[in-house]
C-alpha cells in the first residue's frame, strides 16, 4: 500500500508540474485552459485514487498560481536543480551507513591480514594458549573463544527461560494495566549502561556467590554470566512477546473451543505458532551476550583460561581487546594487530548469528491472513 | 448404553489436574517476569546505598585523584558533555537525512533493500567493533589522535543505525494523504518533505534521537578502544584534546581493589543514571506531548 501510494504520488507529481508549466503565462480564469489542465491531470492511469484526486489537483494548481503566486514558486529549472542537489546530499548521508559496514570489514580484514603474516592461521584458530603480552608469546585464540562461550552459555541459562516465561506472561496472561507497567520496566533493563552492570556483578553478585561457594575466585565467569543474562532478558522477552502477539486470536479461540486450558493454549498453540520469532530472539540474545564487553571486563577477569569451570576467572574476546587497549600500545606491532584478529573473529561470529536470526524469522514465519 | 462411569473411563479430561497445572505455571510465569523487575530494583538500591553518601558538590567539581576522599568526576563529566554535544551534532542530521532518503527518495528495489538490511545489521554489531573501527579510521587514518572528536565520531557511527530506524518509523507514520495534498498544491518533493512531513515526524524523530544519545552517554567499551584516558586531571578545551568520560571514570574506579574507590564508582553511577533518567523523561514527555497530534 505504502509503495503503491508513493508510486502514485510520483506520477501525480510529474503531471502536475507539467500542468503548472503549461498554465504559467495565461489567464487561468479562462475556462478552456482550466479544462485542458483538468484533462491532463485526469489522464492519469486511473488506479484506486486516480479519478478523484487527479482533476482536483489540476484545479487546485491553477487557483494557487493565479490567486496567490507564492514566492516559493521559482523557475522550474531552478527548482529542478535544487531538488536534485538535495536528493544527492541525502543520498550521500545514506552512504555513511554503507561506508561504515565496508569500513568495518575492510579495517578488520586489512589489519588482521598483517597479523596473519606473523602468526599462522592454524596456530591462531587451534592453539590452546593465548599469551600475546608475555614472553614467549603465544597466539592460540581458543581460550578466549572458550571464555566468551562459557559466559554466553551461562547467560543463556539465565535469560532464555526467564525471558520466554516473561514473554508468555506479558502476551497471554497479564491484564492490560499490569502489562503497561511491566513492559517498560523490563525495557529499562536494556537501557542500563553496561559499566553499571559490571559494578553490580563485581560488588553484589560475586560476594553472594563466594558466600555459597567459598572457593569462588574474585573474578569468575559465573558472576558475569548471571548479570549478562539479566541484561539480555529484555531482548528475549520483548522480541518473543512481539512474535506471540502476532499470533491471531482465532487460533487461540479454536483451542479454547476444544476445551484447552489457558496454559495449553499458551504452550501448545501460541508458542509453536510463534516459534520462529522466539528462536530468532534467542539467537540475537546470544549474539548480544558474546559481544558484551564491560560486564565481562570488570567481573570475569583477565586470565585467558581454557576451562569449563564457571567459578574460575576467564577472559573473553571482548575483555582481551579492552585489556590490550588500556595498555601502552605501539601502532603496527603484533600486539596491536591482535586487536583486529580477535575483533574479526568476534565480528564474524556475531554477524553469522545476527544473519541467522533474521533468516529464521523470515524463512520459518507462519503467515496468517 | 454406556453408563456415566464408563464414559468417564473412556474419556478423562482430568480437569482438576490440568487446572492446577495451569494455576501453578501462571504463578511461575509471573515470578519469572518479576525476576527482571526485582533485579532492577536490587541493582538500584544497592548502588544508591553504596554511593549516595558520597555525592556532593566537591565530588562533581573535583578532578580524579589517587586519594579517594579528594577524587571527583569533573573531567569525566565534562568529557561526556563534549562527546554528547559533538555526537548529537553529527548523528542528528546524518540520521534524519538517511531516513528521509530511504523513506521519501530511494527507488524501491534491491539496492534499497540491501541498504535497509545493512542498517539493521549494523544495529546489532557489538559496540566494541565500532571502537576498533574508530581506532583504525579516525585515530590513525584521519590522524585525529586519541581526541574527543575521534570519540564522538565513533559514537556517531554506533548510534546512527538506531536513529535512522526510529526516524524512518516516525516518517512512515505521517499519513500519505498529507503528501498527496502537498503535491496537489504544486509543492516539489523537498518542499513536501521539509514543510509537511518533517514537522509532523519531528517529535518521533526527536524521541528516537534522545534515546540513542542516552545510549551513547552510557557507552564505555568503544571509548576505551579509541583511547579515552583513564586518568585526566584537566578538562578538554577543544575537539582535538584528549578526553575521558564518566563511564570510563567509573570503570577505572570499579577496577581498583580498594573498597573506597567502589564507593566513588557507585556515586559516579548515580550521577550517570541521573543524567540518563533526565534524558529518558524528556523523551517520554516529548512523545506524550505530541502523540495526540498525529
Amino acid at each position: 500500500m505504502q509503495d503503491k501510494d508513493r508510486e502514485h504520488t510520483e506520477k501525480l507529481f510529474t503531471s502536475t508540474r507539467r500542468a503548472a508549466g503549461g498554465s504559467r503565462d495565461v489567464d487561468a480564469s479562462d475556462p478552456i485552459i482550466g479544462e485542458e489542465a483538468l484533462g491532463r491531470a485526469g489522464a492519469e492511469p486511473s488506479d484506486a485514487f486516480g479519478s478523484p484526486v487527479g482533476p482536483l489537483t489540476g484545479v487546485g494548481m491553477i487557483a494557487t498560481e493565479a490567486a496567490l503566486q507564492p514566492p516559493s514558486l521559482s523557475s522550474p529549472t531552478r527548482r529542478r536543480v535544487q531538488e536534485s542537489v538535495i536528493g544527492a546530499v541525502l543520498f550521500l548521508a545514506t552512504g555513511v551507513s554503507v561506508l561504515t559496514t565496508l569500513g568495518i570489514i575492510g579495517v578488520l580484514l586489512y589489519e588482521a591480514s598483517s597479523f596473519f603474516r606473523h602468526v599462522a592461521l592454524g596456530e591462531f584458530l587451534f592453539g590452546t594458549r593465548w599469551a600475546p603480552l608475555l614472553v614467549p608469546q603465544s597466539f592460540g585464540v581458543l581460550p578466549l573463544l572458550a571464555g566468551s562461550f562459557l559466559v554466553a552459555v551461562g547467560a543463556a541459562i539465565v535469560a532464555l527461560p526467564i525471558g520466554l516465561a516473561s514473554a508468555i506472561y506479558l502476551s497471554e496472561y497479564a491484564p492490560a494495566r499490569v502489562r503497561g507497567i511491566l513492559k517498560p520496566v523490563l525495557e529499562v533493563l536494556a537501557g542500563v549502561p553496561t559499566v553499571v552492570y559490571g559494578f553490580f556483578a563485581l560488588t553484589f553478585i560475586t560476594p553472594i556467590l563466594q558466600r555459597f561457594w567459598p572457593d569462588t575466585q574474585v573474578f569468575n565467569a559465573m558472576s558475569a554470566s548471571i548479570v549478562v543474562g539479566i541484561m539480555i532478558i529484555p531482548v528475549v522477552a520483548s522480541l518473543s512477546e512481539d512474535a506471540m502477539n502476532a499470533v491471531p486470536r482465532a487460533l487461540r479461540e479454536g483451542a479454547y473451543a476444544l476445551g484447552a486450558t489457558k496454559l495449553e493454549v499458551s504452550l501448545r498453540t501460541v508458542l509453536p505458532a510463534a516459534l520462529s520469532g522466539v528462536v530468532a530472539s534467542f539467537i540475537l540474545a546470544m549474539s548480544r551476550a558474546i559481544g558484551e564487553t564491560m560486564i565481562v571486563a570488570i567481573a570475569a577477569g583477565a586470565t585467558p583460561n581454557l576451562t569449563a569451570n564457571p567459578m574460575e576467572s576467564v577472559q573473553t574476546m571482548t575483555a582481551y581487546i579492552v585489556q590490550v587497549s588500556m595498555g601502552e600500545l605501539s601502532f603496527g606491532s603484533v600486539e596491536y594487530q591482535t586487536i583486529f584478529a580477535v575483533g574479526l573473529t568476534l565480528f564474524v561470529i556475531t554477524l553469522v548469528m545476527n544473519v541467522l536470526s533474521i533468516f529464521i524469522l523470515r524463512r520459518f514465519r507462519e503467515v496468517y491472513e | 448404553m454406556i453408563s456415566p462411569q464408563q464414559r468417564r473411563e473412556r474419556f478423562s479430561p482430568r480437569q482438576k489436574q490440568r487446572g492446577r497445572a495451569a494455576m501453578a505455571l501462571q504463578a511461575l510465569f509471573l515470578a519469572a517476569t518479576l525476576v527482571g523487575v526485582v533485579s532492577l530494583a536490587v541493582l538500584f538500591v544497592d548502588i544508591l546505598i553504596t554511593g549516595v553518601g558520597h555525592i556532593s558538590w566537591d565530588f562533581i567539581n573535583s578532578f580524579p585523584s589517587r586519594f579517594a576522599e579528594r577524587a571527583g568526576i569533573k573531567s569525566g563529566l565534562s568529557g561526556s558533555l563534549w562527546l554528547l554535544g559533538l555526537t548529537a551534532a553529527f548523528s542528528f542530521p546524518l540520521g534524519i537525512a538517511t531516513a528521509i532518503w530511504l523513506e521519501e527518495y530511494a527507488p524501491r528495489g534491491w539496492a534499497m533493500r540491501t541498504i535497509q538490511a545493512n542498517i539493521a545489521n549494523l544495529a546489532a554489531v557489538p559496540s566494541i567493533v565500532y571502537g576498533i573501527l574508530g581506532l583504525a579510521v579516525f585515530v590513525r587514518w584521519f590522524n585525529l589522535g586519541q581526541s574527543v572528536l575521534a570519540g564522538a565520531m565513533t559514537l556517531t557511527l554506533l548510534i546512527l543505525p538506531v536513529i535512522i530506524i526510529s526516524s524512518q518509523e516516525a516518517i512512515r507514520s505521517v499519513p500519505s494523504s498529507i503528501r498527496l495534498a502537498s503535491y496537489a498544491l504544486g509543492a516539489t518533493r523537498w518542499q513536501t518533505v521539509s514543510r509537511q512531513v518533517l514537522p509532523m515526524a519531528l517529535p518521533g524523530i526527536m524521541t528516537g534521537t534522545i534515546l540513542a544519545l542516552s545510549r551513547a552517554i552510557g557507552e564505555t567499551a568503544p571509548l576505551i578502544i579509541v583511547g579515552a584516558l583513564a586518568y585526566m586531571p584537566f578538562t578538554p578545551s577543544g575537539p582535538l584534546d584528549e578526553f575521558t568520560a564518566l563511564p570510563i571514570q567509573i570503570f577505572n574506579w570499579v577496577s581498583r581493589p580498594q573498597p573506597e574507590f567502589h564507593v566513588l564508582a557507585a556515586a559516579g553511577i548515580l550521577v550517570l543514571m541521573a543524567v540518563l533518567m533526565t534524558f529518558n523523561l524528556f523523551a517520554i514527555m516529548l512523545r506524550n506531548r505530541f502523540s495526540k497530534r498525529l
